[in-house]
């Protein structure tokens, strides 16, 4: 089996990973942060009152690190605004609220109208588009890696030329516990998956492609195998069964797990090691925006945890969790913790006001803490040095972070650390390892910057 | 609504101190029996008195120094109860209460608790008693009721050697639960089975005392199976407050504990060698993590990188003053960029007022590239 070193089994309680995906209701308003992604931050190409429409470019940034914006809804723009966001605490967004009971149309019985942005239009022969087309495609369509880091997928499809990229890995792993978003794209768009790849391929000409997916997900492994077959791929690319351990959907355990290469630390990328890793559904909305014209305006997000009835929904970019929720029947006894992402990495929200972004891949309610266990001192047991999957010293950085000696963080890597929270997760006296860790990290980034 | 906001990950393991404690206990609870049905009552009051004293203890320095009153872990009680098991059951009712405190206060509490001793608090009270009672503490029971020698001393004094069957059920005279190889290794087994401790340390360290037993021409059997160095092993040695904590360091660790042993055991005045090879490596602790610090994942070297770039820099700009507007390929510098340098050249010297050297021209610049 495909593994990696270190790494935890913890409880997955993948509740949701039968249910079909659901389209989530339209939303009556959206809230679009301008930053939803990893690099520059967009400039508004709105203003207020100004009449969108579905898949109109509404945000922007000169900078090539960067992802466009556009409308998910159609409507008016409300208003652009500080608003809450998942990530960032807070960000410039551009609200934007449909029109609704102005129309009586049969066509939308909803009374929510959609009217779609002219640019998005079906493409036809694909086939003959060149690989600049190709990117520039992506590029306009806002695409991001949705496993959610949301590093926009242009970037890491245009290598700088030094870097010869001969290996593309899709990541269909879906380490985390309770989310199933990606396992259900795959079963239910198997096929565009696999297309959106065949882009991939053809932009970065690599010579091997995998399709990694942990051995939790046996249906989905078959699926992709019997697809492959049909479309007469399945030499030029195969189906990887990995060990169910997390965080084996991590980039670079990913990528050491299949081809057993190491991507080197201290900042190092993938590419680094000739490897592009893209998510499956990122392939997924490279396929909507190459074949549909369609930009990234919607994700799968698995809600699930303390709600009535988890789901996994087809959700519009910029909706509210609190109409996601109350979509789920609303919150199942008292809440504790709001979480955007999974549980060993989300983020928890001080609010269920926040919007959806691209990065977004479920929300996990838990009830009212779930497990309070006291802190006390460091028994030395190792757990954390033994299961960390980037064979780091947690205890040690831990213990010099308290002090704020930074300098013997920094000796035992604490930059390194990318936060999977394996760590914390084992440790017997229950200390929060990965929050003493960043603390180091961002004292060590602010030395930097100086 | 009130909601929790804390930094990830949102779910832990269900594992905590005090389950791996009370695991150990349990561990040890076979080796508890074997030595109650062997030494009767005597035992059993040794045990009681080591933990119960062990525990008091704990609790009166709490009381008194007003930290949070920790007993409930069961630290103290493992602590009693392995210094109990390491004491011989003819010892007088005070040996294990001596004993017991000396562990608690100068082994856990003095250094700060549970997690910052140095040394294996149950061995520092044995280590204790050995050096102010050594006749008390080396007095045998055997199973036929009559006093005499331990295996590993009646090999010392007479070269006799006990049979593999006394040594494995724990017929033998010697320390309450070192005696029965079968007992430690089932509580072992289960420790190894709920994952509390680590192959490496007792794998080292066992298989280290039989390589060197035979390189001396010993009975390497007999060598693992007498004396304290299975419950050494995997009791003692596999502390995590007092052992390494990388992987590579607890394989030095154990070795260590091995090769002290039997040295000790072979060429010392004392027929058992495991209480002090185990306190001598814990000392030696700090010192294998440091030279078994681990490497990172994807780990490459950024000193020489950093240190070769500086270098040619600077030997790149010792050139330019003496070639001027030439570089190093020949080409001619641009304009702006040999107009910068004369500025700065020229500053340096409305500055200074002074014929500038070399150095003082590189230093701005290293500023600059930093």
């Amino acid at each position: 089996m495909k593994s990696f070193i270190g790494g935890i089994h913890p409880r997955y309680d993948k509740i949701t990973r039968k249910d079909m995906i659901k389209v989530a209701p339209l939303p009556k308003r959206v809230i679009l942060p301008l930053q939803q992604h990893t690099g520059a931050i967009c400039e508004p190409l709105v203003n207020s009152e100004d009449i969108v429409k579905v898949g109109q470019k509404i945000a922007e940034s000169k900078e090539f690190v960067s992802a466009c914006i556009h409308a998910s809804i159609s409507g008016k723009v409300l208003g652009i605004a500080k608003a809450k966001h998942p990530v960032l605490g807070e960000c410039k967004a551009i609200v934007i609220e449909s029109e609704v009971n102005r129309i009586k149309d049969s066509k939308y019985p909803s009374g929510i109208k959609i009217e779609w942005d002219e640019s998005v239009k079906r493409r036809e022969n694909v086939d003959k588009l060149t690989k600049d087309e190709l990117k520039g495609i992506i590029k306009e369509a806002g695409v991001v890696g949705l496993g959610g880091a949301a590093f926009p997928t242009h970037v890491k499809l245009s290598p700088p030329p030094e870097k010869k990229i001969d290996t593309v890995i899709l990541n269909g792993a879906e380490c985390e516990p309770y989310l199933t978003c990606d396992h259900r794209i795959m079963l239910e768009q198997t096929e565009r998956i696999i297309k959106g790849m065949q882009i991939i391929i053809k932009i970065l000409e690599a010579e091997n492609y995998y399709i990694g997916i942990e051995d939790n997900k046996e249906n989905a492994i078959a699926l992709f195998e019997e697809k492959l077959l049909g479309m007469g791929l399945q030499d030029k690319i195969k189906v990887i069964r990995l060990e169910t351990i997390y965080p084996q959907g991590e980039e670079k355990n990913l990528i050491y797990s299949i081809i057993k290469r190491e991507v080197p630390n201290n900042g190092g990328l993938p590419r680094d090691t000739g490897v592009v890793v893209q998510n499956v559904q990122t392939a997924k909305a490279i396929y909507d925006a190459v074949y549909e014209g369609k930009p990234l305006i919607e994700r799968v997000v698995t809600i699930t945890g303390a709600v009535k009835e988890p789901k996994n929904l087809l959700v519009k970019i910029g909706t509210l969790v609190k109409d996601l929720i109350e979509y789920c029947g609303g919150y199942e006894g008292s809440i504790g913790k709001i979480i955007s992402g999974g549980p060993m990495t989300g983020i928890a929200q001080y609010s269920d006001d926040i919007p959806i972004i691209k990065g977004s891949s479920g929300v996990l309610v838990q009830k009212e803490e779930v497990i309070k266990e006291e802190e006390r001192d460091c028994i030395r047991c190792a757990r954390c040095v033994d299961k960390c999957p980037m064979n780091l010293m947690p205890t040690i950085i831990f213990q010099y972070a308290q002090k704020d000696e930074f300098d013997k963080c920094e000796e035992y890597f604490a930059s390194d650390c990318y936060e999977c929270g394996c760590c914390s997760y084992v440790c017997p006296s229950k200390i929060p390892l990965v929050h003493w860790i960043k603390y180091a990290k961002e004292e060590l980034m602010k030395r930097k910057k100086k | 609504m009130k909601l929790t906001v804390s930094i990830n990950p949102h779910i832990k393991d269900k594992d905590n101190v005090n389950k791996i404690i009370w695991y150990v206990i349990l561990a040890l609870l076979p080796a508890v029996g074997v030595g109650v049905y062997f030494f009767g009552m005597d035992a059993l009051l040794v045990i009681l008195l080591s933990v119960s004293s062990a525990v008091v203890t704990e609790l009166i320095i709490q009381r008194f120094t007003g930290e949070q009153i920790t007993i409930k872990d069961g630290s103290a009680v493992l602590t009693g109860l392995l210094l109990a098991l390491v004491l011989s059951p003819l010892v007088p009712w005070w040996i294990p209460v001596l004993g017991a405190i000396f562990a608690i206060a100068i082994g856990k509490m003095v250094f700060g608790g549970l997690g910052h001793n140095i040394f294996n608090p149950a061995l520092v009270g044995r280590a204790f008693l050995v050096v102010s009672w050594p006749a008390l503490m080396t007095k045998w029971l055997l199973v036929d009721g009559t006093t005499g020698a331990t295996p590993l001393g009646m090999l010392k004094l007479e070269g006799v050697k006990a049979g593999y069957n006394a040594l494995f059920f724990g017929s033998i005279g010697g320390c309450i639960g070192e005696t029965s190889a079968i007992a430690l290794l089932l509580g072992a087994g289960f420790l190894f089975y709920k994952k509390v401790i680590d192959w490496r340390i007792p794998a080292t360290y066992v298989g280290t005392v039989f390589v060197f037993a035979l390189i001396f021409r010993q009975d390497p059997i007999f060598h693992v199976l007498a004396g304290g160095l299975l419950i050494g092993a995997f009791f003692m040695a596999t502390d995590y407050v007092t052992s390494p904590i990388t992987q590579n360091g607890r394989l030095i660790f154990g070795f260590g504990c091995g090769f002290l042993t039997i040295i000790l055991r072979l060429f010392s005045g004392y027929p058992e060698g495991v209480m002090f090879s185990i306190l001598l490596m814990n000392a030696a602790v700090p010192l294998i993590e440091r030279y078994t610090k681990i490497k990172p994942f994807g780990y490459r070297k950024p000193e020489k990188e950093k240190k070769e770039k500086p270098a040619e820099e600077k030997k790149e700009e010792k050139k330019e003053p003496e070639i001027d507007l030439i570089d190093k390929k020949g080409h001619i510098v641009p304009n702006s960029l040999s107009k910068a340098q004369t500025k700065e050249k020229l500053e340096v010297y409305e500055e200074k007022e002074e014929p500038i050297r070399e150095e003082e021209i590189i230093k701005p610049k290293e500023e600059e590239n930093e």
